[in-house]
């Protein structure tokens, strides 16, 4: 079974008396353990797509199963828990938040896990080995250069050992050099066997990962997946 | 887990915005710190009220007062008699439940002096025998006046301690205790001789601190005596005869400053050019506390008779005296919680407004750890514990302040002694707790209600 399944999803906005379907009958399977990227103009529903998948949203109608449970109908409280367990995240502005230390940023995720005191430590550290800031574990958030950041940023999602990552525009806030670096991060995550969807309207970016999907208008455009050599399966 | 890192993190807001959260925190302060002001003060004034009444007589006393007559005797008004000599005497022969029966004539003297030495008693009365069981005096040095002195209406009195003090100097200041028997004193502009002394009124606290005190100072070399009259007015560290108004006894302060003179004496010295007869005072006491309302009843029929039926006189006793004191301390405190109280709802709202502030700054941290798994409720309790660690701050705060408070009313104020006790601190710091929640519960539902998707969006 797909760690990821939607099914006939719609998400649709009521303003005034206007009907904008933000998502239109979207279905998608997303395999534990693969790398993909959602890709799409701005406007063209992605942000609402991983907004779904990332259990911050419930959908107008469909089916949405994350991990074996169905989130479409969870309340707040269980959506809550599930992007605690099960989910981290990766935003363009890396969202730190700058009154804590790097070691207490990685830790948040963790507190609300409920998770001791003694491993929470031992866990951050472990965690900042793998993004190699095991030694900025004492410094704020703003005497770190962005790629540092982000990178931090990127031990927290992973701290609570979640089944898959997103990524919204990871790079988006960094120059071309740092941007790479991060993407081989991503890419070295995900041979290690993470999961990770990558957000984004840069094609170049989205090159890095074997499948991508594009969005326009609500619908799945266009999937290509480099793992099926050169075919391309236009829809 | 939560709870304690919510608090750690209402520290750290608080921390990180030291300026905003004293002035909020200082709202909460000074609501708690009048609550307990105010407390302390009532409780002084309640302590004073009661050692008082206690100094001044027990429950069985009762005194005559003048009451201008009743309505429908008011056409005879002018045949009024007031108190007199005949009240006295009628009341002696005929009343049987009477124990006690004390005439007074108050002398107005304003000053009493000895060479350049002054002092200011509270009263100078010319008094019968009863008078000092009544008025619970004890003569520690002298005597009580002689029947001759009574008789001849000779120029004698008998002195409180603190008259000693002023005229003669205070035995903790010279060093050496003075017994001014046989000395001559002037009241007014009338030469009197002391042959007696009341002992020293004071406290249980006050007598405590004293002999502490002198412990104290008797461990040190004793210091050379400069002069008999050497009395220094202004001396800080008088005890006996504590410097008058402060301290909390200033029943004691009036009862050491008495000077007593013989009935007959203060008649004809005093009161001879006024061509009166008429007694100022009559304090009574009752034989049987169990009868007291029968005695009551009885003293009213005789003195009806020697009043020719005209009712300008009336009885009050200690009782109504302490239940007027309740009532009064009653609506002090009351009107004094009032106050302290809004002051704190004024500083609960500081408290709402600042936290309201403080969730706006934070929409995009709180809808971050709402991504990242914070639950609704976790939001809420983060947001109400800051507000409640705000608000407990300023209440310890103004706990502290209180004492400083109290400590300045204590050396500038002339009235009791206020008096913190422990279940004023401990409610004004729940009340200041209570108030940090309530101000912190609209904050928190709304930090709570955050949507998270447009909480990350928000620049």
């Amino acid at each position: 079974m797909a760690l990821v399944e939607l099914e006939n999803v719609f998400k649709i906005y009521q303003v005034g008396d206007e009907e904008i379907r933000a998502l239109d009958d979207v279905s998608l399977k997303i395999e534990s353990g693969e790398f993909i990227s959602i890709i799409g103009p701005s406007g063209s529903g992605k942000s609402t797509l991983m907004h779904l998948l990332g259990c911050l949203d419930t959908p107008t109608s469909g089916k949405i199963t994350l991990d074996g449970i169905e989130i479409q109908n969870a309340s707040s409280m269980e959506l809550a828990a599930i992007r605690n367990r099960k989910i981290g995240f990766v935003f363009q502005s890396f969202n730190l938040l700058p009154k804590l230390n790097v070691a207490q940023n990685v830790e948040v995720p963790m507190i609300y896990a409920g998770v001791s005191a003694k491993e929470r430590r031992e866990r951050t550290m472990e965690a900042l080995k793998k993004v190699d800031l095991e030694n900025r574990a004492k410094h704020r958030p703003m005497q770190l250069s962005g790629g540092q950041q982000q990178r931090v940023a990127i031990a927290r999602a992973l701290i609570n050992q979640p089944r898959i990552i997103f990524a919204d525009e990871p790079t988006g806030n960094l120059d071309t050099h740092t941007g790479e670096n991060i993407l081989n991060l991503f890419r070295e995550l995900s041979q290690q066997g993470s999961t990770i969807v990558l957000v984004t309207h840069n094609p170049e970016i989205a090159a890095v990962t074997p499948r991508r999907i594009e969005i326009r208008d609500g619908k799945i455009s266009f999937t290509e997946d480099d793992r099926l050599a050169g075919t391309s399966l236009n829809k | 887990m939560i709870l304690w890192n919510s608090i750690q993190v209402g520290f750290k807001q608080i921390w990180s915005h030291k300026f905003r959260s004293l002035l909020t925190m200082l709202g909460i302060t000074l609501g708690v710190a009048s609550l307990v002001a105010m407390a302390a003060i009532v409780n002084g004034m309640e302590n004073g009220m009661k050692e008082g009444l206690i100094a001044t007589g027990g429950l069985d006393k009762v005194v005559v007062n003048d009451q201008s007559v009743p309505v429908w005797q008011e056409h005879l008004a002018q045949m009024a008699p007031g108190k007199t000599m005949q009240d006295v005497y009628a009341l002696k022969n005929n009343a049987t439940l009477l124990k006690r029966i004390s005439p007074e004539i108050r002398a107005s003297v304003r000053y009493v002096s000895r060479g350049d030495n002054r002092s200011r008693p509270s009263e100078v009365s010319g008094v019968t025998e009863d008078a000092l069981f009544i008025n619970q005096h004890e003569i520690a040095y002298g005597r009580w006046f002689t029947q001759m002195d009574s008789e001849t209406a000779a120029p004698v009195c008998v002195i409180g301690s603190q008259i000693r003090d002023e005229l003669f100097g205070d035995p903790n200041v010279i060093g050496e205790e003075i017994i001014p028997l046989g000395e001559t004193i002037r009241l007014g502009e009338q030469l009197f001789t002391i042959v007696g002394m009341f002992q020293h009124y004071e406290s249980e606290m006050a007598r405590t601190e004293r002999l502490a005190r002198n412990a104290a100072l008797a461990k040190q070399p004793k210091v050379t005596r400069a002069f008999t009259n050497a009395v220094s007015q202004n001396s800080q560290n008088r005890t006996w005869g504590r410097p008058r108004g402060k301290g909390g006894g200033w029943a004691f302060d009036r009862k050491n400053s008495t000077i007593y003179i013989p009935l007959k004496t203060a008649l004809i010295r005093f009161r001879m050019a006024e061509n009166s007869l008429k007694i100022d005072d009559i304090d009574i006491q009752v034989k049987n506390y169990e009868e007291f309302e029968a005695a009551l009843q009885q003293a009213r029929n005789i003195l009806m008779i020697t009043h020719n039926g005209i009712e300008d006189f009336t009885f009050s006793t200690q009782e109504t005296q302490s239940e007027t004191i309740e009532q009064s301390i009653k609506n002090t405190r009351m009107s004094g919680t009032l106050i302290a109280i809004i002051a704190l709802i004024v500083g609960g709202i500081g408290v709402m407004n600042i936290m309201l502030a403080s969730i706006s700054e934070r929409i995009r941290e709180i809808g971050l750890r709402k991504a990242m798994g914070a639950t609704d409720a976790a939001v809420f309790i983060q947001i109400i514990i800051e507000s409640v660690v705000l608000s407990t701050l300023g209440g310890l705060m103004g706990v502290a302040f209180s004492y400083g408070l109290v400590y300045i009313i204590q050396n500038v104020s002339t009235s009791n002694a206020p008096v913190i006790k422990p279940d004023a601190l401990i409610f004004s710091m729940i009340f200041a707790t209570i108030i940090g929640l309530i101000a912190g519960l609209y904050p928190a539902l709304r930090a709570a209600k955050l949507d998270p998707i447009q909480a990350l969006r928000f620049e």
